[in-house]
Formats: C-alpha cells, sequence, structure tokens
C-alpha cells in the first residue's frame, strides 16, 4: 500500500508541474545558499592559508617608528631608525631568529632594450630569499659573496620579468638591463608568489642591498627588516628578543615607547580571516531563513492542495482510507516537495562551485557536511511544515468533505 | 457488542438494526433534530428505497447507514457491529469492508482510470496488487465496461461514470450497497439502464438501499420507507405503496 500512496502522491506533485517547482524553487535557494556560503567560507580558509604559506608562516616584519614633526606622529614606517647594524645586531643576539633580511625600497626606471618599466627595487641580502620562501623559475637568487661585494647582478619577479622581455625569447638569465641608467645581470628570476596584500612582489626587482645603497640611496638606513623566527612557535619569543635588542642599540630607556614597529603577518592574516567568519555567518543566517521561507511556501501550497482536494480526501475516507493513510499521503507529497527542491539545489550549486573551482584553482569546495545538512534539514522541513496541512486533511469529516464543491 | 457476532450467527440476524435513533446538528446555535427516533431493520437480500421530501432527514439517514456519520442518541447494528462506539478508523474500516457506495455525481477520482478507481476500495482492505487488478478487471466487465477500463472519468459518459462506480461499490464484496439519488446527474435512458443494473444485482442476492426523491427510481425498489421530519412515515412493499399512492391521487 505503502507504494501506492507514493505514486498517489507523486502523481499529485506533477499533475501542478509549474505550482510544484516554484515551491521547490524557495528549497533550492535556499539550498544553494547553503552550499554555496560553505564553499565560500571553505576558499576563504583555503585562500588565507595559501597566502600564510606563501609568506612564509613564521615571518615577523620590523617597521621604522613614526617620525614627528611639531608633535604630530606621522605615522609608523615614516622615520628612519632602522639601519644595517640593526640586521645584524637581531643576527648575532636573538638565538630564536633563524634569518633576518634588510629591505630597502627605491623606485627606478628599469631598460632592456626598447621595454622599460618604472618599478620597485629592493635593496636585500640572501636571506630574503629563505625568508620569503621563494622558489625561483629560472637561475639563482644573489649570493653573500655577491652582496659583500656589492654586484650589479638583479633577480626579476615573474611581472618585471615578463614586462621587460616582451618579445624576447629564450632565458633572460645572463641579459644586461640598465636600472636607473647602471647595468644590471640577470642572474634569476623569481617564481610568481601571487600578490599578497597591499604590494604585488612579483613586480619588483631585488638587487643586493650594498649596491643599492651604493647607488641609490646612499645611507645605511633600511625602509624594513624581515625576520624569520627559527619555528611558528617560538614566534612570540623572536618577537620579544628582537624588541629588546633593538631597544638596546636603539638606546631607548624604560620610559620612551619603542621607536618601530613589530608585525607578525599571520597575525594580520587571522584578523582577515576572522572577517571571514563573520562573513560566512552571515550567509549561514540568510539561507537558514531562505530554507524557513520556502519551507512555509511549501506548507502555504500543501493547504491550498488540501482545500482543493477535499472532495478527493472525502471519495477516500468513505471509501475506507484510514487518517493515517490520508495524512501520510499529504506528508509524503510535503516531504517529495522538499527533498526534490534539496537535489535541485544540490546540482545546480555542484555546477556552480565546480564552475567556480575552474576559476579560483582551490578545487572543488562542495563540502559533504553542506550537502548531507542540506538534505537532512530539508527533510526536517518537508515534515515540520507538512504536519499541519497532513493532519488538516487527515481530520476531515467524510461527509463534510463529500458535500464540498 | 453483544450480538452473536460468529458468521452463522449474523446471517441470522437482520442485516440493519436501527433503535430510537437520533441525530441532531447545531446551527447558528440551534439545535436541529434531523432524525427524531427512527425504527427501521433491513434484512438481507432487500431492495429498499428511502424516500421523502427534502428535509425529510433521509440524507442523515443515508449518512447514518453508510457510517459516515454517528448517532446523536439511539443504536445502529450493521452485520452484527454496533457503530455506536467505534473509532473514526474503525468507522472507515467498516465501511471498507460491509458497505458499497454509489453517488449521485459519482465520486470517482479524477486524472485516476476506470480500473484504478475500482481498485481503490481493495488497496485500503490491503489486497495485493495482482489480485486487485484482477478483481477489479471482473467487478468492470460485471457492469458492462470491459473496454472502458483504462479510461479516466472525463473521458465518460454519465452513465459509464456511474457503471464505475458501481463496480466500485462491489468489489469488496460488501454486505450492503448504498446508493444516494444514484440517477440524480443522469438522462431518463441512462437512469433506466442503471436502475435495471440495481434489480440484476438485488436478483443476485445484494442487499440495496437507495436513497431518492424521484418516485420513478423507487418504483424498482421492493419495498419503500418514507421519511417525513425526520420519522418513518411509512413502510410499505412496493405494490402496498402503489396502492397508497393509488388512492391519493
Amino acid at each position: 500500500m505503502f507504494t501506492e500512496i507514493v505514486r498517489v502522491a507523486w502523481r499529485s506533485i506533477r499533475a501542478n508541474k509549474m505550482r510544484s517547482f516554484l515551491t521547490m524553487l524557495g528549497i533550492i535557494i535556499g539550498v544553494m545558499a547553503v552550499v554555496l556560503s560553505s564553499a565560500i567560507g571553505l576558499s576563504a580558509k583555503a585562500g588565507v592559508t595559501q597566502q600564510v604559506e606563501n609568506l612564509g608562516s613564521n615571518v615577523l616584519t620590523i617597521m621604522p617608528g613614526a617620525a614627528s614633526s611639531g608633535g604630530i606622529s606621522r605615522g609608523f614606517g615614516t622615520a628612519s631608525t632602522l639601519t644595517t647594524k640593526d640586521v645584524t645586531a637581531i643576527q648575532q643576539q636573538d638565538p630564536d631568529v633563524e634569518y633576518v633580511a634588510p629591505l630597502v625600497s627605491t623606485n627606478q626606471q628599469v631598460v632592456y632594450g626598447s621595454n622599460n618599466t618604472n618599478t620597485a627595487i629592493e635593496g636585500t641580502t640572501a636571506a630574503y630569499q629563505q625568508i620569503k620562501n621563494l622558489t625561483m623559475a629560472e637561475g639563482s637568487f644573489f649570493t653573500q659573496t655577491e652582496v659583500d661585494n656589492a654586484s650589479n647582478v638583479a633577480v626579476l619577479g615573474s611581472d618585471a620579468e615578463q614586462t621587460l622581455f616582451e618579445g624576447d625569447f629564450g632565458s633572460p638569465i645572463g641579459k644586461t638591463i640598465q636600472i636607473g641608467g647602471v647595468p644590471f645581470t640577470v642572474v634569476g628570476v623569481a617564481a610568481s608568489q601571487g600578490s599578497s596584500g597591499f604590494s604585488n612582489a612579483d613586480d619588483a626587482i631585488a638587487i643586493p642591498i650594498t649596491t643599492a645603497t651604493n647607488l641609490f640611496t646612499g645611507s645605511d638606513t633600511v625602509n624594513e627588516i624581515l625576520a624569520s623566527a627559527t619555528s611558528s612557535s617560538t614566534m612570540d619569543q623572536a618577537q620579544l628578543e628582537i624588541e629588546s635588542t633593538l631597544r638596546v642599540a636603539h638606546q631607548l630607556t624604560p620610559s620612551e615607547s619603542d621607536d618601530f614597529q613589530i608585525t607578525n603577518q599571520a597575525t594580520i592574516l587571522s584578523a582577515l580571516s576572522g572577517v571571514d567568519r563573520i562573513l560566512t555567518l552571515l550567509l549561514d543566517g540568510i539561507s537558514a531563513i531562505s530554507l524557513l521561507v520556502g519551507g512555509i511556501g511549501i506548507m502555504n501550497i500543501m493547504l491550498v492542495s488540501v482545500t482543493e482536494r477535499t472532495r478527493e480526501i472525502g471519495i477516500r475516507k468513505a471509501i475506507g482510507a484510514r487518517k493515517s493513510v490520508i495524512s501520510t499521503q499529504f506528508l509524503l507529497e510535503s516531504l517529495m516537495l522538499s527533498v526534490s527542491g534539496a537535489l535541485i539545489g544540490l546540482i545546480v550549486s555542484a555546477i556552480g562551485t565546480e564552475v567556480v573551482s575552474k576559476i579560483t584553482k582551490y578545487g572543488n569546495l562542495l563540502s559533504p557536511v553542506a550537502v548531507v545538512a542540506s538534505i537532512l534539514f530539508s527533510i526536517a522541513i518537508g515534515i515540520v511544515f507538512g504536519v499541519y496541512p497532513a493532519r488538516k486533511a487527515a481530520n476531515l469529516k467524510p461527509i463534510d468533505a463529500l458535500r464540498f464543491e | 457488542m453483544t450480538m452473536d457476532e460468529t458468521a452463522a450467527g449474523r446471517a441470522s440476524q437482520p442485516l440493519i438494526v436501527i433503535r430510537d435513533l437520533v441525530r441532531e446538528y447545531e446551527i447558528g446555535g440551534q439545535i436541529i433534530r434531523a432524525l427524531d427516533g427512527v425504527n427501521l431493520q433491513i434484512s438481507r437480500g432487500e431492495f429498499v428505497a428511502i424516500m421523502g421530501p427534502s428535509g425529510s432527514g433521509k440524507s442523515t439517514m443515508m449518512n447514518m447507514i453508510g457510517c459516515l456519520d454517528t448517532p446523536t442518541s439511539g443504536q445502529y447494528v450493521i452485520d452484527g457491529f454496533n457503530v455506536d462506539n467505534l473509532s473514526e478508523d474503525q468507522l472507515a474500516a467498516l465501511r471498507n469492508e460491509k458497505i458499497g457506495f454509489v453517488f449521485q455525481n459519482f465520486n470517482l477520482l479524477p486524472k485516476t482510470t476506470a480500473l484504478e478507481n475500482v481498485e481503490l476500495p481493495m488497496m485500503y482492505a490491503g489486497v495485493p496488487g495482482r489480485v486487485r487488478r484482477q478483481r477489479a478487471m471482473e467487478a468492470l466487465e460485471r457492469v458492462g465496461l470491459a473496454d472502458r477500463m483504462h479510461n479516466r472519468p472525463n473521458e465518460l459518459s454519465g452513465g459509464q461514470q456511474q457503471r464505475v462506480s458501481i463496480a466500485r461499490a462491489l468489489v469488496n464484496n460488501p454486505v450492503l450497497i448504498l446508493a444516494d439519488e444514484p440517477t440524480g446527474a443522469l438522462d431518463s435512458r441512462t437512469t433506466e439502464d442503471i436502475l435495471k443494473l440495481f434489480e440484476e444485482l438485488h436478483q443476485q442476492g445484494n442487499t440495496i438501499v437507495i436513497v431518492t426523491h424521484e418516485d420513478e427510481v423507487g418504483r424498482h425498489a421492493k419495498r419503500i420507507v418514507r421519511f417525513r421530519d425526520g420519522k418513518v412515515e411509512l413502510d410499505t412493499t412496493s405494490h402496498e405503496e402503489a396502492g397508497v399512492l393509488g388512492r391519493v391521487h
């Protein structure tokens, strides 16, 4: 008998195709919202994780303090309090720091053949490669010897390489480019790191810090110091060591505040991922509400259906259908609507996430948890919002129902 | 239930025993007494017409006999079962097993073939699928619709639809066939065909109760029970009735 009830319910859904589809639409949209919000959450997480890995998960950035003019602080990074001596001090004194690299930045005109570009020139040391976790697409990073000798060698970011060597086939390694009118030999091209946050590292060109100081900046102040801790668990320790080293080196009395700022990239990123969490929560809220609205839509249509089919219910009851048979029939109809809605929603979102995964390269983020959750949730909705109409149908008095026009 | 419930015991009893049956309705705060102390017995194999003007209580009587409604007071026993203290589901089972309904407006399920309509009571009785189909086909053949089994109600004429509903009424082998104005929606020629079918069923031993206000229909019955103001006014066999009518006119 159960299969007959299923058939009757299915037939009634098919008899009103448009109406059934519109009823399901609420659930379809709700399920898509559930799946897509979890996919967005996952991809944001994957993105953050990837960025942390790109940065090197244990990198500390030391920026100079704020210069003040007339008592007005101009913000961190404006003063020139960091020098190459600080780098040496950190290197020698702080046991939990593995690599330290200074960074001096300047913008210069760079020319190769008929191509030219104005881009960031970063003067640094060989440790930079380790700290930034740089992999080389071609050639190699410059060596400490080349830094010590202040050689005119350059490592290109992948975008810088493409701009300069556009239309030039063959390896750029060994070619000579002009930076600020001075010839440099290209020794390496870094693999793309992707833009992280505010600047595009792929556009930059790295040269030995000694060369940069000699040719362009002319002083031993540095714009930034990058340090990596020995492991991610010693980061806090490393940060404290650097702070005390720099306070001693800068001869700060205990009443003076730091004239530098140490930031921990992972902290910034975890703050960013906190924003993602709020976004995901918001989307979850929206999807829960749209599923709820979908459920109310189902109840509405089921009530219409009960009224429309009052006579049919009367016939069935007169002929001998028990209450449970009638209520099962309507409950099943509501369940079929909600579950088919969920399945259609899942199919559409599976296609959607597949397309998105092709674009973002994070892989298909259709989460099994979201799939199972939305199926279970839609079953619950089908039951919860189907019970009232089903009971209403089952409790109709056969004589009243038969007389209904 | 105090009745003897063995099959033989039941067979020796009248099929329907109604004692002091009262049914009251409350409409707009006013109590209306639709049935006012009815006493009636119907034996197995009878062909009875329940007649009366509208408002006489004959429709309420039909709902009572059909177990679609329960009395306010009094007793109704069908085939040994006292209807008084049965739950809604037990009433449904009783209707399914004991009574075959034929309605004025056929009351077939739309969008459902003749065969499936006839199978319906057996479905609720829990008859297995193949047996069901077989018996439904036989019932349709019996009412002369062997070639219309797979048509839907809207593809059938009024007379054919009423035949389908008679087949549906017969298919569970009920002890009573209860018809409510079965020819009310039919033209006179089809009415004659349907009434002939009822007579045939009567001759085959079925107990038939027809509720009607048409004398034409009543004339086919062997016994006429006339209602007025919620009471039995006259209870006569057909030739007596004819005589009474003869004297009145």
